[in-house]
């Protein structure tokens, strides 16, 4: 599962043997006078698809951090009389078995979605680029010797390890994230040290290392701005791929905490009452299909927007 | 509950096409078993799912009558009981091994000593602990077997001496623990004893295939004593473990038995013909763990009992038919008459949390309820969560992890409220009322109670009277239920599941057990 | 060529060491064992089982053992399936695992490079979106989700196909596509990119300039080059499915190893989680090293260190 779902939608940026372009590396980019960034983002607001991704995600994260307010029920609050109702006026996406207001349900179970996928993202984030700098900086042996281990580790069931780290550690928020984040920074770390070795051989670090600046000054300083680029695609890439993991631990039973749910243990309980009650399933699936949608599509268009010689050559 | 109707195209498609079943052979009976089966040694397992198995490839002493279970002739012909309840004399029928060869009290003292023997590690070994000195043999206190309570006084007759006079004992005696095993294939083939072609059986079926987590074919033996009588020519075990997917399997045909119903499709299941429920020999209930506050003040446990309303809570939450209950042995017990529990009164639930010091719930403490994954305590556990949130303002959160880290959490008492279960072994009270005892292994509670022990410890072995053993039982279970409350029962469990139509023979009963040989298909 | 294969094998074993390691050392941290049941065990009962798989020696000491044991290749007992050894349930899960993930594989590669050739040469053409969007479309489902969809319209719907099981090549259908379907997605959004990289080259305008007919570019000239990436693709992508058989088995009843795993975690089948990860570890390591030969075979580029 691991492999699958982190090079989903990164493999263009990941394949083994190739680092992707980037405009950083790209000298023509830099002689259109504008910075890169701004060059990136005007590419990104012609692009239609991410836009809207942009635009869906925003609508998504704002509805999830605003959920206590907007919310028309408490998340938790069970009318046993009122179990699995349809949609109707008074609970617009219907009830689940205990009556709880699916809307409801699923604002909040947006917050848990987005946290691990965010939170998971971040810690893949820090393990990938602290370990792909080192690796990259460090060159030689060491470098040789690093990204062996890192091939190694490509070839295990990782998503077994997850499984396991569950068992141990019990259903905990906190340990989702790490868990899930400790098997995602492997392509992160190929990713950046990449990057590191190919910013090592330009002007300017060359001429910051001849006039003393040290090496992990510059690392922090220089080259990791520089190589921002892949990595933004990359954890958004990430992102979907951990929210999809996080769906399939819920349904092994390992996933969040009842009366907490995420779009995935509402989707798994949901499609256990597919037959009987489909908008338990419909529903919640929809929205974590959409936001996945809309994360591809925006990762994708940051790529595209990032990586204009890819274009070029289409 | 009517008038929930499916909107999705799909769904009803599913349920108008799915009542044609497909054709399927003659006297071929599918039954989705649900799980894989452990093992096939009767020494061995200690499953429901393993019973349905070995029940039919096996026969003990006795066997059980398919529609009240109790005993009836199985290898044993006739019995006798001492006076003193003490001394069962078997007599062996003329009964043959599926190799041909015949069997004999002394397969039967053979497999009670390989449980017995401490070197094997049977964990149903306690199912023997009613002979005398059987726990002694397996705790290695005694040696020589000769002085456990089994003897094969001759190829056909055999003597089990117990313990203490039992009332069970030959509803025991239909058990796998007890079956008589076939000593010359242990030793030629080792623990490989059991797969097809090595495994000998005396039962009324024999194992023809069996292919791990994909199916499992028992078809019928001819050599068995009673082959007259077995209609069924072949015998499907299927283990698949997703109940929602056995479930469909039946919808299509693809089976004509399924054990389970998911909770989420009990509505609709309700309203097909092949849907059955009669009440199971098992209680759903809350452990307090007694030993921490404030659960170990029994104001407060009372108030948490007093504070469930049952009816709703089987009604609306488990909607199979489950019986709501205060109390802990399940009615319909021959001759036990049961006491009266907690019942759901929310005023004697506040006064006694606010005599406990916590009026309104103010300043009662956070506390934790412990359940396993499971889709039916997720939701119980929900429900119970908010009606103690609704009539006695308290919060009490839920602790959901899986099931071993369950089992050891409970077991090491480290928990506040838990939720359980327990199937009775044998249809007496008893079963249900010696796991409360001080420092009972299934107690788990830290409860324990002089006099309840004194009552379970004379009904046990003393008292020889079956109306007094009766009402000593049901002075126990008046201290367990209604003045200590170390549990709350919440509801007894029901079997619920689907059956053919084209099933005959197949009667319902509280351990939903159904001996095939009974069984036949309707074409 | 055969050095470096040799010198890879050699790299496998501190590899599998580590793994075995950690697995066994995980596995054991976990709360609760083996023989916690519903009705606890009298103490006695539970002590001679115990004893009787070496569950009472110290926990060096049953290291040592299951590393040597493992060594000559023997993955031990199964502890919740008494009558059976593990290597003996592996040997049985195996080939039905490799059938099941072959059939999703074959299922993604053919929807999948059909697809993304497609959209390559059309693109951004209403087929192009269309396809890629039916692509990130199946890349956004749960299987757990697709799984019963499917079962509900295939064989309680249309009564085509069996709801599950297996035994016949009509079991399969089901839960190939079920499991194939996402990397199916996948490998059309490679097929895309790669079709798209390798169609504006130099020898593919020489191609049509010469008049070549266009079926004859696509599949001669520019698939190769297209593919690639596909097959770089391969390696992880094979770990996935066979991994990720561990929802499809448990939803089609299907008697693979992903069951034997997630039920040995959940049981506490210490040798049974241990000898499937091996098992899956070694399988992946080959399977990468075979991906790694047959990407330089293809791509002259990349040379075999």
């Amino acid at each position: 599962m691991r492999r699958g779902q982190a090079t989903s939608g990164a493999a263009p940026l990941q394949g083994t043997h190739d680092i992707p372009h980037s405009a950083f590396r790209n000298p023509q980019s830099r002689r259109s006078g504008a910075s890169p960034w701004q060059d990136a983002f005007r590419r990104l607001r012609r692009n239609g698809p991410a836009m809207l991704g942009l635009g869906i995600l925003t609508a998504f994260v704002l509805a999830a951090v605003l959920a206590p307010w907007i919310a028309p029920y408490p998340f938790d609050r069970t009318n046993l009389r009122y179990g699995a109702r349809p949609p109707s006026p008074t609970h617009l996406l219907g009830t689940d078995e205990l009556g709880r207001d699916l809307f409801t349900r699923i604002l909040y179970g947006a917050r848990i979605s987005f946290a691990v996928g965010i939170l998971a993202t971040l810690v893949s984030l820090t393990i990938g680029v602290a370990y792909g700098s080192i690796a990259g900086s460090a060159g030689g042996r060491a470098d040789h010797l690093m990204m062996r281990v890192v091939d190694i580790l490509y070839g295990l069931p990782f998503m077994f390890f997850v499984i396991i780290l569950m068992v141990i550690f019990g259903r905990n928020i906190l340990n989702l994230f790490v868990a899930l984040g400790a098997v995602q920074w492997l392509t992160m770390a190929r990713i950046v040290r990449g990057q590191v070795l190919s910013l090592k051989a330009r002007e300017f670090v060359l001429s910051a290392l001849a006039i003393g600046v040290s090496p992990a000054r510059l690392l922090v300083r220089h080259v990791l701005p520089n190589a921002l680029g892949p990595i933004v695609v990359y954890a958004t890439l990430t992102v979907p791929a951990v929210m999809l993991e996080e769906a399939f631990l819920s349904f092994l039973g390992l996933g969040v905490q009842p009366p907490m749910a995420s779009w995935g243990s509402l989707a798994s309980e949901g499609s256990a009452a597919m037959e009987s009650y489909p908008w338990l399933i419909l529903f919640p699936g929809l929205a974590l299909t959409v936001t996945l949608l809309a994360l591809n599509f925006l990762g994708d268009g940051l790529r595209d927007a990032l990586d204009p010689q890819m274009t070029a050559a289409r | 509950m009517r008038g929930r109707k499916p909107l999705a195209a799909f769904a009803i498609l599913g349920l108008i096409f799915a009542a044609s079943p497909s054709a399927a052979q003659e006297q071929v009976f599918r039954i989705n078993n649900m799980v894989e089966p452990e093992s096939l040694d009767p020494g061995v397992v200690t499953g429901v799912p393993e019973h349905r198995i070995l029940s039919n490839l096996f026969e003990g002493l006795t066997t059980t009558d398919p529609k009240d279970l109790s005993p009836r002739p199985g290898m044993a012909a006739s019995w006798s009981v001492s006076k003193d309840g003490l001394v069962y004399t078997f007599k062996l029928r003329n009964a043959r091994w599926t190799d041909g060869k015949p069997v004999t009290a002394h397969d039967f003292v053979y497999a009670w000593e390989r449980v017995l023997n401490p070197k094997s590690g049977a964990k149903y070994a306690q199912q023997l602990f009613y002979l005398k000195n059987g726990e002694d043999y397996n705790r290695g206190r005694i040696t020589d077997f000769s002085q456990v309570g089994v003897k094969a006084l001759d190829d056909q007759t055999l003597r089990a001496t117990l313990r203490c006079p039992t009332a069970y004992f030959l509803d025991l005696t239909s058990f796998y623990t007890l079956y008589p095993i076939p000593r010359w294939a242990i030793e030629a083939h080792g623990k490989d004893w059991v797969k097809p072609g090595k495994i000998v059986t005396n039962g009324p079926f024999r194992l023809a295939s069996w292919v791990p987590q994909k199916e499992l074919i028992l078809e019928k033996s001819p050599q068995h004593w009673d082959a007259a009588r077995v209609k069924l020519q072949k015998v499907v075990f299927m283990p698949t473990e997703d109940v929602n997917t056995a479930y469909k399997q039946f919808l299509a045909g693809e089976s004509d038995w399924v054990p389970q119903v998911p909770p989420a499709q009990i509505d609709a299941a309700r309203s097909r013909p092949e849907f059955y429920v009669t009440p199971y020999l098992g209680t759903y209930y809350f452990r307090f763990n007694v030993t921490k506050p404030p659960t170990n003040d029994v104001r407060v446990r009372k108030a948490l009992s007093l504070a469930v309303d049952r009816e709703s809570l089987t009604k609306f939450v488990t909607k199979a038919g489950e019986i709501p209950t205060s109390t802990f042995v399940p009615a319909g017990m021959r001759g036990y008459e049961g006491v009266r529990g907690l019942g759901f009164d929310v005023a004697a639930a506040r006064k006694l949390l606010a005599e406990a010091g916590y009026p309104e719930g103010k300043g009662f403490p956070r506390l934790e309820l412990l359940y396993n994954t499971n889709e039916l305590h997720r939701v119980v556990t929900q429900a119970v969560q908010q009606m103690w949130k609704d009539h006695l303002g308290i919060q009490v959160d839920l602790v959901n992890v899986e099931w071993k880290v369950y089992l050891s959490r409970q077991s090491g008492m480290d928990y506040q409220l838990s939720r359980a279960g327990w199937i009775g072994d044998y249809v007496d009270p008893n079963t249900f009322l010696d796991m409360w005892v001080t420092g009972g292994g299934n107690n788990q509670t830290g409860w324990s109670n002089k006099r309840y022990d004194d009552l379970i410890t004379r009904a046990a072995c003393k008292i020889v009277n079956v109306k007094d053993r009766m009402r000593a039982l049901q002075e126990a279970e008046q201290i367990l239920v209604a003045e200590e409350a170390p549990i709350m029962p919440l509801f007894t469990y029901v079997n619920k599941g689907m059956l053919s139509r084209r099933v005959k023979g197949w009667s319902p009963n509280i351990l939903d057990q159904h001996p095939l040989k009974y069984v036949n298909l309707e074409r | 060529m055969l050095g470096y294969i040799l010198r890879r094998l050699a790299g496998f074993l501190p590899v599998l060491f580590v793994i075995v390691s950690l697995s066994f050392f995980m596995m054991r941290l976990a709360p609760g064992g083996p023989f916690d049941q519903e009705r606890a065990l009298p103490e006695q009962v539970r002590a001679n089982i115990e004893a009787r798989y070496h569950l009472d020696e110290p926990l060096w000491r049953q290291y040592l053992r299951y590393l040597g044991e493992v060594a000559q290749g023997d993955l031990g007992p199964s502890f919740r399936y008494p009558d059976r050894s593990v290597n003996e349930l592996l040997g049985l899960g195996f080939p039905v695992s490799l059938t099941l993930g072959l059939c999703a594989l074959t299922v993604a590669l053919a929807l999948g490079g059909t697809a993304g050739i497609l959209a390559g040469l059309r693109r951004n053409s209403v087929l192009d979106y269309l396809t890629m969007s039916v692509a990130l479309g199946g890349v956004s489902v749960p299987n757990f989700v697709l799984g019963p969809i499917l079962m509900l319209v295939f064989a309680l719907g249309l009564h085509w196909l069996p709801v599950a099981g297996w035994g016949t090549w009509r079991h399969l259908i089901l839960p190939s596509v079920t499991l194939g379907t996402f990397y199916a997605a996948y490998v059309a959004r490679l097929t895309r990119a790669g079709m798209l990289e390798v169609i504006g080259q130099d020898f593919i305008r020489t191609a049509r300039a010469k008049g070549l007919r266009e079926a004859t570019v696509v599949l001669r000239h520019a698939l190769p080059g297209a593919i690639l990436p596909v097959i770089t693709y391969l390696g992880p992508a094979s770990a996935a499915i066979l991994t990720g058989s561990v929802v499809v088995e448990t939803i089609f009843s299907i008697p693979g190893i992903g069951r034997y795993f997630v039920g040995g975690a959940l049981n506490r089948d210490y040798t049974m989680v241990l000898g499937t990860v091996v098992f899956f570890s070694v399988l992946l390591l080959f399977f990468n090293l075979i991906v790694d030969i047959l990407y330089a075979y293809l791509d002259p580029r990349v040379q075999v260190r």
